[in-house]
């Protein structure tokens, strides 16, 4: 217990901010509690209201995770990255295609020419029975003069 | 740095901030406020935080300055402080007379000091920090801590002599 005499000589010292941080404690402690000494009571508000300030408490709580938090930043580098890799299997890939559609047309158009000409070949011949037919023809009337005769 | 890393650096501190900002702004929203704010910019500023010798001391110049700054707009645009967390000085006359009350005044004898006066009380009565931490916080020399903590104390203390004798006589 903290004597009249000591805490007045601590407030002398207090007022003029000489106090260490535990005499100051030692302070608050006498006025905190009951039976303060009937001269000193005008300074109890002080040291209750310090003490009453202390527990204040902030009771928001910040939203910290989601607005706050960086956006990731998009890494460019990677898309260059993947942008080769693509380029490299088009130009792969896609060359073997092209080549494949490049014979593809070409045997097309090689077998429209064939049929053209197999098709140019077929009437000839078709003209060639004709001719034949009439030479029957000329046989069938040649054998009748033969057998009248 | 992870969420919960900065919120365990943070929290122990976190109150002390906000009771620094509302003893400058007075208003306890304005000073829920710029808590928040306070955190949010501490939290953008992770990445470097390691660089700071105390992140504590650096939080709480920075809560003086946001609200200094406030406090300069506000009155630059003719602005009144909105608050409502005052108690009604007419209803509670009875109250007055209370012991109770007088702690209030304290609050608001604490109110009227000058900012630096404000900021050096709150700082060493309220959150027991020593003449050093305090210079480094306010910017200040430790030589003229001391000084403006015997006037600003000083000041409380006729003032709440005036006022109790008002009370009691």
């Amino acid at each position: 217990m903290e004597s009249d005499k000591n805490i007045e000589k601590l407030l002398e010292k207090y007022f003029e901010a000489t106090t260490t941080v535990t005499e100051e404690e030692t302070l608050r402690a006498y006025f905190n509690q009951e039976g303060v000494a009937t001269h000193l009571e005008q300074y109890q508000p002080m040291f209750t209201y310090f003490s009453k300030a202390k527990e204040e408490q902030f009771t928001k709580t910040t939203p910290l995770s989601e607005p706050v938090k960086p956006r990731r930043k998009f890494n460019y580098r990677w898309v260059s990255v993947a942008a080769a890799v693509v380029l490299t299997f088009g130009l792969y890939f896609g060359n073997n295609t092209y080549q494949n559609y490049q014979e593809q047309r070409e045997a097309r158009i090689a077998y429209q020419q064939t049929k053209e000409a197999l098709n140019l070949l077929a009437e000839n011949f078709n003209k060639g029975t004709q001719k034949v037919a009439l030479l029957n023809e000329f046989e069938v009337a040649k054998q009748k003069v033969y057998s009248n005769n | 740095m992870q969420q919960k890393e900065f919120l365990n650096l943070v929290m122990p501190f976190k109150d002390k901030l906000f009771r620094l900002a509302k003893r400058l702004l007075v208003s306890r929203e304005e000073a829920e406020d710029v808590t928040q704010e306070i955190l949010l910019k501490l939290w953008s500023k992770k990445a470097n935080m390691s660089q700071y010798k105390s992140v504590e001391a650096f939080a709480m110049t920075m809560t003086k300055n946001f609200c200094l700054d406030r406090l300069k707009s506000k009155q630059a645009g003719n602005l009144k402080l909105v608050h409502s967390n005052y108690r009604d000085e007419n209803t509670s006359l009875q109250k007055q007379l209370e012991a109770e009350d007088s702690v209030n005044w304290v609050e608001r004898i604490m109110d009227e000091l000058p900012e630096q006066q404000k900021m050096v009380l709150q700082l060493r009565d309220v959150e027991d920090y020593d003449f050093e931490e305090i210079s480094d916080m306010l910017d200040m020399k430790p030589t003229a801590v001391r000084v403006t903590l015997s006037r600003a104390r000083k000041a409380v203390r006729e003032k709440l002599m005036q006022k109790h004798n008002y009370g009691i006589g």
